[in-house]
């Protein structure tokens, strides 16, 4: 991919590896994570944690001005043996796996009615998905789902947002030891819809996470896919996919918390976009702790900018607290597809959107294999397909 | 049999103080089976000449006419030029991440040829087709020119004309860049093509090297925008002896 040369003017690929004692991930966000909101100041938007977001188009959910007054359709499918009940606040389930990290997690967090809690018992091995199919009907809401997955369990959780709406929830993902989960979030909104969500996954000892988030939709779609492990040997996949058409923010902040010992982390996120004013923020935290000797972390965005007007900003963010680690590294590239590209595929007899579509095909191919979950993978394709229709 | 005429073409680009003119007034008849060498000093606008007949935007057309067998080329775009049967090898060619030269291959096929081509056969043509051109297999799963080396490159654009054979192929600076045994390889490549009787060749060079190689029937001289001089083979060794000092005199650019 081309790299630095190729950053569209008004864009930024900023990127840094520290080694440091003390972590500066939590230091510069502006309150410290907590449950209540009123534990975190009202944004101005010059925040670090805001500064890229436009706060205007978050419909109140950052100044405590949202009321829940909206409905949001539920399905959801779970196989046999799996349960799904509805709790109240205060289950010791809720919450376990993160604490939110920014006011409109912890508005989201202060907000929800009730919570729902799905459980994948013990050593339970599922061959059909969990499906969560959430769809808005307009206005505002809130919400919380755990995914309580048991120790040796096997799941595949598919999350689907559509329809409109203003939809501020948080997931917890707790993989319990020598669990397998792959966890899937598609934010295939109304372009006027409103999404804001922390993801905390609690990966176990000698657990595999994968987390695949497939953001399409939506005015403003701002995502907090986050790992913490509960012990050694653990593993997370963390697997992103947008498409930023013109008009639309989508930012996805992710933070990989090292601190148990011998475990894996991999990120890789690539987006493409097109038209005026699409804007995709690819935030990517990693930090080792002290305690996390024998670390393995790779973190990679990739962006395809296709058209003028579109704005990436890319900041991959390694903070290194102890040196016997196995690899840690870091890349952030933004290229465009530009006219001589263009050129040389049409002076091939290429007709142009047929050399677009299979610029971005080529692009996206190899991380939509990686997903695992067939109809999520057929689904994205032709996603992607339409989207590139709608360009020409 | 087809023909590329090219008769008073003016060509010009966007330069800082304006549009500035670089071809001045071309004329050339290029005949399926002929090959014509076009040669000249660095800045006379033969690459110029090159991008503007396979239609790249950053060149202005500003008079005269483009036609292949009659139609006009001149309005055309750049993928119905190329499926009109124009191809142009490029001197640097650029990466297309993310695309691998097998999928590449195969949907220029396809637009070229109209349909897509046997599997079976396809698969057997590219290979042997990389295997004459001593290309490693394991080249078709690369991105196309991504991490390429000037010489894989060029093979590569040698690789595209032998599978879409074209009405008329023009190859721009091909052997810039390539040891001896890379410019035999790639000459023996468009020697093949040529050998069909097939194409009509627009064999743009700075140097006579090639030539050695790749027998022109004709030989232009390129300076200041325009065909100076035309003649047979002997032209390029007059040229290999008196360099090119005799056309930039005289007011040309060089």
């Amino acid at each position: 991919m081309a790299e630095a040369q190729n950053i569209p003017a008004g864009s930024t690929t900023a990127g840094a590896i520290a080694v440091a004692a003390e972590s500066t991930v939590a230091t510069r966000m502006s309150a410290p994570p907590s449950f209540d909101v009123a534990d975190f100041p009202v944004p101005h938007g010059r925040e670090e944690e805001w500064r890229f977001t436009p706060l205007a188009r978050l419909k109140g959910l950052h100044d405590g001005t949202a009321v829940a007054n909206g409905t949001m359709k539920a399905q959801i499918d779970a196989p046999e043996g799996v349960t799904v009940e509805s709790v109240e606040r205060g289950d010791e389930r809720i919450g376990k796996a993160g604490t939110p990290v920014d006011r409109v997690a912890a508005q989201a967090f202060s907000s929800f009615a009730k919570a729902t809690v799905v459980t994948v018992p013990k050593e339970t091995v599922l061959d059909e998905p969990i499906r969560v199919a959430l769809h808005g009907e307009g206005g505002t809401t809130f919400g919380h789902t755990v995914f309580d997955v048991k120790p040796f369990a096997e799941a595949i959780i598919v999350i689907d947002h559509t329809g409109d709406g203003v939809r501020a929830a948080n997931v917890d993902i707790l993989v319990g030891d020598g669990a397998k989960v792959t966890f899937v979030s598609v934010q295939d909104w109304d372009d006027t819809a409103v999404h804001t969500s922390q993801h905390n996954a609690l990966i176990g000892r000698d657990a595999s996470f994968k987390s695949v988030v497939v953001t399409f939709g939506g005015d403003l779609v701002r995502l907090h896919p986050r790992v913490t492990y509960a012990g050694p040997g653990g593993e997370a996949e963390m697997l992103g996919l947008y498409f930023t058409d013109a008009g639309q923010h989508q930012e996805h902040r992710l933070l990989v918390t090292h601190d148990a010992p011998h475990c894996k982390s991999n990120v890789v996120y690539k987006g493409a976009l097109q038209g005026q004013d699409a804007h995709a923020v690819w935030i990517g935290d990693v930090l080792i702790e002290k305690s996390a000797e024998g670390t393995d972390t790779y973190e990679m965005n990739r962006n395809l900018v296709l058209t003028d007007g579109a704005r990436v900003d890319s900041v991959p963010n390694l903070e290194i607290e102890t040196g016997e680690i196995v690899g840690a590294g870091h890349a952030s590239a933004t290229g465009r597809f530009d006219d001589e590209q263009l050129f040389y595929l049409q002076a091939r007899g290429i007709p142009a959107d047929e050399a677009r579509r299979l610029v971005v095909r080529g692009f996206f191919a190899e991380l939509v294999q990686q997903i695992g979950v067939d109809d999520i993978e057929e689904r994205l394709i032709a996603k992607i397909e339409a989207e590139l229709q709608g360009s020409v | 049999m087809a023909t590329l005429e090219i008769h008073d073409l003016h060509v010009s680009v966007e330069a800082e103080n304006g549009a500035r003119e670089i071809l001045k007034g071309v004329d050339l008849t290029v005949k399926q089976g002929e090959t014509h060498a076009i040669m000249g000093p660095n800045g006379s606008g033969k690459s110029t000449l090159a991008y503007s007949l396979a239609g790249h935007p950053k060149y202005t057309i500003t008079g005269g006419t483009v036609t292949l067998d009659g139609e006009d080329v001149l309005e055309m775009s750049v993928d119905e030029r190329a499926r009109a049967g124009v191809f142009l090898a490029m001197q640097y060619p650029v990466e297309v991440p993310g695309v691998s030269v097998s999928n590449f291959l195969r949907t220029s096929a396809t637009a070229i040829r109209g349909e897509a081509p046997k599997l079976r056969t396809w698969v057997k043509e590219v290979k042997s087709a990389m295997e004459q051109l001593q290309m490693d297999p394991a080249f078709a799963e690369r991105n196309v020119n991504e991490g390429f080396s000037g010489g894989e490159k060029k093979r590569h654009e040698i690789l595209q004309l032998e599978l879409l054979q074209p009405k008329i192929a023009i190859l721009d600076e091909t052997d810039s860049g390539l040891d001896v045994d890379a410019l035999r390889i790639v000459s023996e490549g468009v020697n093949r093509v040529r050998e069909t009787g097939e194409v009509g060749t627009l064999l743009i060079t700075h140097y006579t090297r090639i030539l050695r190689y790749i027998k022109p029937d004709f030989v232009h001289v390129f300076a200041n925008g325009r065909i100076a001089e035309s003649g047979g083979a002997e032209l390029a060794d007059q040229l290999e002896n008196e360099g090119y000092d005799k056309y930039v005199k005289g007011g040309a650019t060089a």
